[in-house]
């Protein structure tokens, strides 16, 4: 049994973006934005029968059984693959509509990262950095910037992949925010803008880095027979996955440091689904660092290894551009919610709902997720 | 550990704890399985080629070469404020594993994948011994 068109994406909502609003708790955050996400739908708060809770989040599954009076809570897990979390939600979500264990679940995120605690001393919090936290964090590397910027040296190194390749991924994903409008960063931003900004790890400047916001965004998968009676069009699940880089803990032992989970998920998700990278007409692709977008456009398939600079030159990542990426401003200009936001975008675009950043006529899209030390994931969607 | 102490400190674990107090005497350790004879790095319980629990302690010949590396310039942790920026080597070490550690005395910009390295020893205060990467003289 594969999971090919087992499950919908049937609501998405999100709190307003931004850093300092003062909008409320984490917790508050991620029930505003579910109730959202299931008024869209067209459910009620008990309809909800599962929930995957970000598992380094400010939730659990008790909190909204008891804010939404759930009656019978039939599904609860987590993810816990840092900012590849939620997409690898959709995976076990979609298995668990599937397999009739339940038949709406909820996938919440709600954070303060601006206002709260800072991803620096965050990090070492989580037990998937225990073993950077022994032999690593005392040497000086602290924090994601950091952790990964020798990925990106490498990879300068070898192939010619330039600062300024990598400032046409900001750039691009600022005006896509813009468009949006409900994002962190509203101000345009040039190539000369970013290659003036000052360094935090070389060679990541400060707008190769994602942001640190405060905000919510929650969405919910139900099977794709509930899906029918539903409020909007169905988007459904084609194909997903998760994949997981050989020396998981620690980038610096990985045998090619380059080589990411996504390396190993995105061809099952593409095998699942029955269709080709160059079928995909909008993609949403996980953006911690500018760095990471070009990176998994390579293990996409979208180019070849070594070519991802190459690839997003001359606006080829604009919403008109050879493939849109990242529409609604990404982690680097609209929020970082380790990727919701993400979904709940490329749900918008297929449904035809992105407004004045709509991919004209796209009906098949997908998005990736990229956390701890390279963990990956991946959905490939279309309307029905 | 002295609470004057400013930056982040290792909490060895008795899988862990050799690998410390091996720096402590000058030397980096690597596990090699007693049964197979497969290094691994960093220290864990099982080696992942036979699954044995058994293991010894080598120390590595502290030369290696350069995999990649990042120039830190934002302080994340106040600790390394002071000393910002600072050079963070990833090194492939002769014996087939890598090693961690900041880079003493070149800039970053005569760095290149492939240059050789030797691995020195350094101690900050009433911090742990910790490994750092100097050039070898040509």
């Amino acid at each position: 049994m594969s999971l090919f068109e087992r499950a919908a994406i049937t609501g998405i909502g999100e709190t307003a973006h931004g850093r300092g609003l003062q909008q409320g708790s984490a917790l508050s955050l991620q029930l505003q934005a579910s109730l959202a996400a299931i008024a869209d739908a067209g459910l009620s708060p008990r309809d909800i029968d599962g929930i995957i809770p970000m598992a380094t989040g400010a939730a659990v599954a008790e909190d909204f059984i008891t804010n939404f009076g759930i009656p019978d809570l039939r599904f609860s897990a987590t993810t816990p693959m840092g900012g590849a979390s939620c997409v690898a939600a959709i995976q076990a979500a979609a298995a668990a509509v599937a397999t009739g264990i339940c038949r709406h679940v909820l996938l919440p995120i709600g954070r303060t990262g601006y206002s709260g605690t800072r991803i620096g001393a965050r990090v070492h919090e989580m037990p998937q950095f225990r073993t950077i936290g022994e032999f690593e964090l005392p040497l000086g590397n602290v924090a994601p910037a950091q952790i990964y910027a020798p990925m990106a040296r490498r990879h300068m190194e070898l192939y010619g992949t330039t600062s300024r390749q990598l400032a046409e991924i900001a750039v691009t994903t600022r005006r896509h925010a813009i468009l949006n409008g409900n994002a962190a960063m509203t101000k345009p931003l040039t190539i000369e803008d970013h290659q003036n900004s000052r360094m935090i790890a070389d060679p990541f400047r400060l707008f190769d880095c994602s942001l640190e916001s405060d905000g919510g965004a929650a969405v919910v998968v139900s099977s794709a027979e509930a899906a029918r009676d539903l409020r909007q069009p169905r988007v459904l699940v084609m194909g997903a996955a998760e994949g997981h880089p050989d020396s998981p803990s620690v980038i610096t032992q990985r045998p090619d440091i380059l080589r990411i989970g996504l390396a190993k998920a995105a061809p099952r998700a593409f095998a699942m689904a029955g269709v080709k990278p160059s079928d995909i007409q909008v993609a949403e692709i996980y953006d911690c660092f500018t760095y990471v977008v070009l990176r998994q456009l390579e293990e996409l398939g979208f180019c070849k290894p070594g070519e991802g600079g190459a690839f997003v030159e001359g606006g080829a990542l604009g919403i008109g551009g050879r493939l849109p990426v990242n529409t609604h401003g990404g982690l680097l200009s609209q929020a970082h919610l380790a990727g919701m936001n993400h979904i709940v975008e490329l749900v918008r675009q297929l449904r035809g709902q992105a407004g004045a950043a709509q991919v004209e006529g796209a009906t098949l899209g997908l998005v990736t997720g990229y956390g701890d030390m390279g963990d990956g994931s991946i959905a490939i969607m279309r309307r029905a | 550990m002295s609470e004057t102490f400013a930056k982040p400190v290792p909490h060895p674990t008795p899988d862990t704890q050799p690998f410390w107090d091996g720096l402590a005497r000058g030397q980096y350790l690597l596990q090699r399985c007693k049964e197979c004879g497969k290094l691994r790095h960093y220290p864990r319980p099982v080696c992942d080629g036979c699954w044995s629990m058994a293991h010894e302690w080598v120390p590595a010949g502290g030369r290696g070469t350069v995999h990649s590396w990042t120039v830190c310039h934002h302080p994340f942790h106040m600790g390394f404020k002071a000393q910002s920026p600072y050079i963070l080597l990833t090194v492939d070490l002769a014996e087939g594993v890598r090693a961690q550690g900041q880079l003493r005395g070149l800039p970053a910009e005569a760095l290149r994948l492939g240059l050789e390295v030797a691995i020195g020893f350094e101690q900050e205060g009433e911090g742990p011994v910790l490994p750092v990467f100097h050039p070898v003289p040509a």
